[in-house]
């Protein structure tokens, strides 16, 4: 018999309205296990940082329940606070304090002792070891970023939730960046992240949650997501352009491009047949002949646009 | 008890004193000389005495008081306006801290800083005039409950204040009035009898006469009327803040 795994993180029915009216979380569901790491992913005020802000006791929610690693959030917040580390969306900082004190502190107000080894770790993993004397107004805002993740990371959170960690950083920093979270992962490190970016959760995530107007559209393994709705197709360069497609091609699911001289066939590529030898051959025996082939995978950016187009 | 969130509190705000110290501790000691020179020295030589003290004497636990409050209310509410205001709340509101423990580091550390500036404004008024306490105890017990109780006060107005403006309004507009009008400066005696009346309804009227009475043994009312009074304001300053938490007033959405 399997051992069944308890989840670090357990939300169920979660709701929360907001004192104007405005429902933010509709019944959220979601069960997330050690050392994974979750995207979420939603366009702008689909609920992403409600939902986080709840779990960690910014937000109150109005009703349903919240569990980190077995422990009731109200109930038992000592606990689950002290597990949970939060990255959150805005640069917010204590200007006057340096990068080594604001660290400290973070440390301390989540309870744990003062340890300056872990300390020094944390900030030469995140290449702010040469600025931990610097004021936190000096930094640039990409280095600001760092300082809140190691603040973060400073109790050694066992939970680490990260909200638009790359939001207006550089693409060397979000690869940097990209590179630490998979490092926490290995470390163990349970990491929610929301994102705009989809090639972020395309990148770094196991799985994939799609939130739009407070709800939880689908949460899927990112691979399976990726293989189950993502459409592979082959794009033909015709040597010559085709007035129509011809009625022998009818019964495949081909596109012809406006200028004429392209053809795109969509198949399933999970599928048994995939169709594509029988329309060469009928391609042939219709005397159209390409002089290049492409195939396409559909990204998960096309996933979750069709997603949200479809939900809305 | 989370201590060490206590603690990592309480050091971080007493670290934001020492960064503006000039603000802190300089300015409040420069303008109690200048009070003790305009009011001792100028105004107080053509008043003898006050009850038996001289003049410049009599306003040292009026300018104590003074200062206490006024600092008391300032230092909380920037501590927790602050945070409020620059984002960074959101560390201590998902913390695993009890509000017990995020009013003892914020309103510890306000009060700890009222505190000095009591003692170093008793010290500087012993550069201008002599000056005798006979209860020390009561004295130091009165600076205590003053600092901590305003600087709760000054914690609901940092919690309940959305703008810089509503940050000012009950220092300026409400504490200072109220101390002056407290008999910080003068003994209610002075006031025609009608004015003496209404001056009791001014709470700051107590605890400046009871400061006073822990220095010279005259007040205008009873010592204890003064602790009862401070002690029940304390406790339900505390009784606000803890509401406020619980319910999230300005602090949770």
């Amino acid at each position: 018999m399997n051992a069944v795994t308890e989840p670090i993180l357990s939300i169920q029915n979660l709701n929360k309205t907001f004192a104007d009216g405005f429902q933010a979380l509709k019944n959220i569901n979601l069960e997330i296990q050690k050392g994974e790491i979750i995207a979420l992913l939603g366009p702008n005020g689909a609920g992403k940082t409600t939902l986080i802000s709840a779990i960690c006791g910014i937000v109150q929610a109005n009703s349903g329940t919240v569990t980190v690693a077995g422990y009731d959030i109200a109930r038992d917040y000592r606990k689950t606070r002290s597990i949970i580390g939060l990255v959150p969306q805005e640069l917010s900082t204590d200007s006057f304090e340096t990068v080594w004190n604001t660290l400290v502190f973070s440390r301390g107000l989540f309870g744990k002792k003062a340890n300056s080894a872990h300390i020094e770790k944390v900030l030469k993993a995140l290449s702010l070891w040469d600025k931990k004397d610097n004021m936190l107004m000096t930094l640039s805002g990409g280095m600001k970023r760092r300082v809140l993740i190691a603040k973060a990371l400073s109790h050694e959170p066992a939970v680490l939730f990260l909200d638009e960690p790359t939001a207006g950083v550089d693409v060397s920093l979000r690869k940097d960046m990209w590179k630490i979270v998979q490092e926490l992962k290995n470390d163990g490190v349970t990491i929610i992240l929301t994102t705009h970016y989809i090639e972020e959760a395309e990148e770094i995530a196991d799985r994939v949650g799609v939130i739009n107007a407070g709800e939880i559209i689908l949460v899927e393994d990112k691979t399976e997501l990726m293989s189950k709705l993502g459409k592979k197709q082959v794009s033909l360069d015709l040597c010559d352009p085709l007035a129509t497609i011809p009625k022998s091609l009818a019964g495949y699911s081909l596109e012809l491009s406006e200028n004429k001289d392209q053809l795109t066939y969509t198949f399933d590529s999970l599928g048994d047949r995939t169709g594509i030898t029988s329309l060469l051959d009928d391609l042939k025996a219709a005397d159209i002949y390409f002089r290049d082939l492409n195939t396409i995978q559909s990204s998960l950016e096309d996933i979750f646009v069709n997603l949200v187009e479809e939900s809305s | 008890m989370n201590f060490y969130a206590v603690m990592a509190i309480y050091k971080f705000e007493m670290a934001r004193t020492r960064r503006t110290l000039v603000q802190s501790i300089v300015a409040p000691v420069i303008s109690t000389s200048l009070y003790f020179i305009v009011f001792g020295a100028a105004i107080g030589s053509r008043i003898t005495e006050v009850g038996g003290v001289s003049y410049g004497a009599f306003i040292v636990p009026g300018l104590i008081m003074l200062n206490l409050l006024m600092h008391s209310i300032s230092n909380a509410s920037f501590a927790i306006y602050m945070p409020k205001f620059v984002g960074t709340v959101y560390e201590v509101l998902s913390a695993p801290v009890s509000t017990v423990e995020v009013v003892l580091g914020y309103v510890g550390a306000a009060a700890t800083k009222s505190i000095i500036l009591g003692l170093i404004i008793l010290a500087t008024a012993t550069f201008f005039i002599p000056l005798r306490i006979e209860h020390p105890v009561i004295m130091l017990l009165f600076v205590f409950l003053t600092s901590i109780t305003f600087s709760l006060l000054g914690f609901i107005l940092g919690i309940w204040a959305d703008n810089f403006e509503k940050l000012s309004i009950v220092p300026s507009l409400i504490v200072t009035p109220l101390v002056f009008l407290g008999g910080s400066f003068y003994s209610t005696d002075m006031l025609p009898p009608f004015w003496q009346s209404v001056t009791l309804f001014n709470p700051v009227l107590y605890l400046v006469s009871g400061l006073r009475w822990s220095f010279y043994e005259i007040s205008e009312v009873n010592i204890l009327v003064s602790l009862v009074s401070i002690t029940a304001f304390m406790l339900l300053c505390f009784s606000i803040v803890l509401y406020m938490f619980k319910t999230g007033y300005k602090l949770r959405t």
